[in-house]
């Protein structure tokens, strides 16, 4: 009975509010204002659209090369081809003159296959199609960074809220130990835990990967962490958290409902740019032998076949097997950077230069 | 014994000597200065009426009211609220308490959270302090809308989509919604515009009419003051230098400063001339403040003595209390 | 269940749907802009504009400026705001003219629409003119000139001060560097130690008892007040026809507010110029102006001498104003107020602009916009409620509910 009542008064108010020219205008929502900035910059839509189409290729992609040819990501190709082999030696005779040797010889090659119409960047050194991996390299890739990023935002936001709002030694606590963390070479380290990872029998190979998700997130959330903490101290003092605090909500309820919201903007900025990097830490480890297990493919581990440690023939005359791997790469990441500062001016366009 | 007993159950809030002092850092090492922003204050506020506190900027009349509050922590001093030391109670204690005393701020568009629809900002803390059980909910939140002019629809809008005036509109009815009996109102009007000025006065005096609440009302507007409140203090870098009922200190102003302030009003008609006192120079620096008489740097009346001695908050008639040496007896 | 279908934001009666403008509505107001804005844009970015397009005639001699029909619009994301719409008024020579009106009425951007410091590209001045004498003789259309011409004027015979005057001070420079330089920028004769004495004499004129000092120090060293008198100082400086003063004393307080008052005014007798003040405070207004203009949502609603619209003010939001002021008379009472909000001046109605906030409302009153009506040589005002030919209609007075 009530609701009735109240839901005819609400009617009559807005017959009201239709009438007066107060209310004759309509506004932009916020959301909208950031997607009209950021589309007004031709840089944020190209990154977007370099993302797109990693997404698609290395999602979608799959689905139609196992359709279309059902190759998988380990399946192995064996095609045979005539490889001449042509050496020649320079001798001086016993007469004197100079001889030149040829030897001709012909081999059976199964692997290394060039790029053909069946397989469009050919095959590697496994046997294994170039393209169809890339795609899965692309795939572990992109969701390697996501749940680090994920990660190290939510242990970022727990730390650098919990810094940020109560300050005095619990800040004190926690941002000594993210300055320790921030010194700690990464590399390096990322190297060592990773090598320690893979020397552990105990751990499967297909298991590796989460400890390769965990160790990158334990490097990186420090930096979250800082512009949490930053953001909060910054925010703390505007007025409406003083009145949250006459109004004598909990204080569980101030940071999570009045403080994070509100560092939103830059949490997203930085997730973005964040991502670029996590693919690149991932790409250096899984070159180095340290990242995603073989068999399964990644963009880095593709690049290092090139490794000019183990012969130059690869690098020399394969440019198939490494070059797409390294364009794809670098797409993804330039995307993702174009698309972080897109959002950084998007979302505070007073940050812009 | 018995007068203070009866003082308690008049007034809703004592303040004794309150005082907040910030610690500002020197460059010379050992001495650690001091900006006494609120300096020995003491005042009381009856139950249902309004208190006004005019003063100029940096005169600590917001860090006084911030105080009262305990949003900065006190010093010195005691604030007896229903006879309860807000001073000194534990801080869970104070929170369970906040809804008795709200804050309405300065600026609406800095005090409302961004990122929370209005609906939300008004009933965040009605939910935590369940003040009223949870089937009523939105209906109470409503009709407290309604009571502060806002139309329900609102509920679900965000603060950038309002203009200042429905801003404070909001601000104020966040407040109310506690059901609060003292509130704070820190310069509630003086970001708006002169006709949306009134609507927010009214707005105020309509409620406490309804509700009983007892206000200090925190302006340097001193024509909104003299409207709205029943006594008034007047305050001068930390100090009170005069207090009383609002019609003896506006109609007989004795501290020399209220003088100059109550002249320094410009009046909306071309025909009268004021005979304005004209201050000379600038307030002085909180950090160091003129010893004595804090106001004697530009006083027009200044004597030997009020360098010398630090005037006390003397009544002077019944109801007026007045700060200066000009009326002590020697 | 009624109870949850209320507030299910998008069920209210489709309000909120209506609130937020569609994607279409905002690409076609996009585009719109751009168009008009690139027009505009064009035009004043013209080189070598012969100076006979931009020279004029005073209609009147004795004024310094004269504003006929200007209108500066805003192009923005939700629509065309016509922040000025038809405003023509005055500035004679060696008066004090007071535009008061509350925010987004449409004051400031006047004043920047003299100065050719609209924001732009949003901002354009669409129509309309706005003549200004310089000190050499000449008469300026100030809209058609171009900005490189404007420079010259700007600064020297028209200076500005501003309401907040720590942000109108570079905080890294001393204030006698600054002060020095506009002196240097529009004097050409003038040399550093010319200069400098210039300065130090304009800070002992504005009342400034140690002007040595406060030639050598960094604005954030001083108060408030000071602040201001040094943004006079500067103001003065290059012997201005007329000073803007944008709400000069808005964010000082009342004793200091008390004190520029009285330097503005002694200033005003020792230069030969005018003064155009603009402000929201009607207190100020009284004691400083000689004449009065009252806007309202980007138009004049009456313009007088200052004893005609203080004693007998004729448009019912003027009356409203200075019925709404507390004070004195009102104690305890209820003050009377003027209901509803300032217009956000977003696709405004043709009718009067404040017709949904008046108490006197007509018939007519949502028609036509009211014409201006003049009462004596000096009153106008633009209200139905005294237009003999359209009295018939005042049967039709609507009580305020």
């Amino acid at each position: 009975m009530q609701n009735d009542n109240i839901e005819k008064h609400d009617m009559g108010m807005n017959n009201e509010a239709e009438s007066s020219i107060e209310e004759n205008f309509r506004v932009i929502s916020p959301g909208r204002m950031v997607a009209k900035r950021f589309f007004k910059s031709k840089l944020s839509v190209a990154g977007l659209l370099m993302i797109i189409f990693v997404f698609l290729f290395s999602f979608i992609g799959p689905v139609i090369v196992n359709h279309t040819w059902g190759y998988q990501e380990t399946q192995v190709f064996k095609i045979e081809r005539i490889s001449d082999m042509v050496s020649t030696a320079d001798f001086i005779a016993a007469d004197g003159r100079t001889y030149t040797y040829y030897d001709k010889s012909q081999t059976v090659v199964v692997f290394k296959a060039p790029p053909s119409s069946e397989h469009w960047l050919g095959t590697d050194t496994s046997g294994f199609d170039i393209l169809t991996r890339l795609m899965y390299g692309g795939r572990i890739s992109l969701a390697i960074s996501f749940i680090v990023i994920i990660l190290e935002t939510i242990i970022g936001i727990i730390f650098g809220g919990l810094a940020g709002y109560f300050g005095k030694w619990v800040d004190q606590l926690i941002m000594r130990v993210v300055d320790t963390f921030a010194c700690l070479p990464s590399i390096p380290i990322l190297l060592v835990l990773s090598a320690a990872i893979s020397s552990i029998e105990s751990i499967p190979a297909e298991h590796r990967i989460y400890y390769l998700m965990a160790s990158l997130t334990l490097m990186g959330w420090t930096g979250v962490a800082r512009i949490v903490r930053g953001q909060i101290l910054m925010l703390r003092e505007q007025e409406y958290m003083m009145a949250a605090e006459t109004t004598g909500i909990s204080p569980l309820n101030k940071i999570f409902r009045h403080l994070v919201p509100n560092t939103m903007p830059q949490l997203i900025v930085s997730a973005t740019l964040g991502l670029g990097g996590v693919i690149l830490y991932e790409s250096t480890l899984s070159y180095l032998g340290l990242g995603v297990p073989f068999p399964r493919a990644a963009w880095g581990s593709m690049i290092a076949l090139a490794d000019p440690s183990r012969g130059q023939e690869i690098l020399a005359n394969y440019p198939n097997m490494w070059v797409p791997a390294g364009i794809l790469i670098v797409v993804t990441v330039l995307g993702f950077s174009f698309i972080g500062d897109g959002l950084r001016d998007a979302f505070d366009p007073r940050m812009k230069r | 014994m018995e007068n203070d007993k009866k003082d308690m159950n008049d007034n809703i809030l004592v303040v004794n000597n309150l005082k907040k002092y910030y610690p500002v850092s020197r460059l010379s090492f050992g001495t650690k200065a001091f900006v006494k922003a609120v300096d020995d204050v003491s005042l009381s506020i009856k139950r249902g009426t309004t208190m006004g506190l005019v003063g100029e900027s940096g005169c600590g009349k917001t860090t006084i009211g911030r105080t009262i509050l305990r949003l900065h922590e006190v010093t010195g001093g005691q604030v007896l609220f229903d006879g309860i030391d807000l001073a000194k109670i534990p801080t869970r204690k104070l929170r369970k308490m906040r809804p008795q005393m709200q804050m309405i701020f300065q600026d609406p568009y800095s005090s409302l959270s961004p990122r929370l629809p209005i609906g939300e900002i008004i009933g965040e803390a009605v939910r935590d302090h369940k003040i009223v059980p949870k089937s009523e909910y939105r209906q109470y939140i409503v009709k407290v809308m309604k009571d502060c002019g806002l139309q329900p629809q609102y509920f679900y809008r965000y603060p950038h989509e309002f203009s200042g005036g429905q801003r404070q509109r909001i601000s104020i009815a966040r407040a109310v919604a506690l059901k609060p009996r003292f509130i704070i109102c820190d310069e509630p009007v003086s970001a708006l515009d002169v006709s949306i000025q009134s609507q927010i006065i009214n707005l105020m005096m309509d409620l406490q009419e309804q509700f009983g609440y007892t206000y200090l009302f925190i302006s340097h507007d001193l024509s909104v003051v003299e409207h709205i409140s029943d006594t008034i203090g007047v305050m001068y870098l930390g100090s009170m230098v005069e207090t009383g009922d609002k019609k003896l200190v506006f109609s007989n102003p004795m501290h020399p400063y209220t003088k100059a302030l109550l002249s320094a009003v410009p009046v909306s008609d071309p025909d009268i001339k004021m005979n304005r006192i004209i201050l000379k120079g600038d307030i002085p620096s909180p950090v160091n403040p003129p010893s004595g008489c804090k106001f004697r740097t530009r006083c027009q009346s200044c004597m030997k003595i009020c360098s010398e001695k630090v005037p006390v908050l003397k009544e002077y008639e019944k109801g007026h209390s007045v700060a200066c040496h000009l009326y002590s007896e020697n | 269940m009624g109870m949850m279908k209320i507030f299910k934001r998008k069920k209210i009666q489709g309000i909120d749907d209506t609130h937020y403008l569609t994607l279409k509505e905002e690409i076609r107001i996009s585009k719109e802009n751009n168009k008009i804005i690139r027009q505009f844009e064009r035009r004043k970015a013209r080189r070598n504009v012969d100076e006979s397009e931009y020279l004029t005639q005073m209609r009147d001699p004795s004024n310094v400026v004269e504003f006929d029909e200007l209108h500066t619009y805003f192009y923005t994301e939700v629509g065309t705001v016509k922040a000025v719409n038809g405003v023509s008024f005055d500035i004679p020579e060696g008066k004090i003219i007071g535009v008061v009106g509350e925010s987004g009425c449409g004051k400031s951007v006047t004043s920047l629409s003299l100065m050719q410091l609209v924001q732009a590209p949003q901002g354009q001045i669409v129509s309309g003119s706005i003549r200004y004498k310089a000190s050499d003789g000449k008469c300026y259309d100030v809209t058609k000139m171009p900005t490189s011409e404007m420079l010259k004027i700007r600064g020297k015979d028209i200076a500005m001060i501003f309401q907040e005057p720590m942000t109108s001070l570079n905080p890294v420079f001393r204030i006698g560097e600054q002060m020095d330089e506009v002196v240097l920028l529009h004097d050409s004769s003038a040399t550093p130690e010319s200069a400098r004495k210039r300065s130090i004499e304009m800070l002992n004129l504005v009342g400034i008892a140690m002007a040595d000092k406060v030639y050598s120090s960094y604005p954030h060293e001083l108060s408030g007040g000071m602040r201001q008198r040094v943004m006079i100082a500067m103001a003065l400086s290059c012997d201005p026809r007329l000073i803007i003063a944008d709400e000069p004393t808005t964010a000082l307080d009342v004793t200091i507010q008390a004190q520029i008052l009285d330097l503005l005014r002694s200033v005003m007798n020792r230069i030969n110029g005018s003064i155009m003040l603009i402000t929201h405070d009607l207190g100020v207004i009284a004691e400083m102006a000689d004449e009065v203009v009252v806007m309202y949502a980007g138009r004049i609603i009456e313009k007088g001498s200052v004893r005609e619209i203080f004693h007998n003010p004729r448009h019912p939001y003027t009356i409203g104003l200075m019925k709404s002021k507390p004070g004195k008379a009102t104690q305890g009472e209820r003050l009377y107020s003027i209901k509803g909000q300032v217009p956000n001046p977003i696709n405004m109605p043709d009718h009067c602009y404040f017709y949904n906030r008046c108490d006197h409302r007509m018939e007519i009153c949502s028609k036509a916009y009211p014409e201006m009506l003049q009462f004596s040589p000096t009153h106008f005002s633009s209200c139905y409620l005294y237009d003999e030919n359209k009295v018939g209609d005042t049967k039709n007075v609507k009580e305020s509910e």
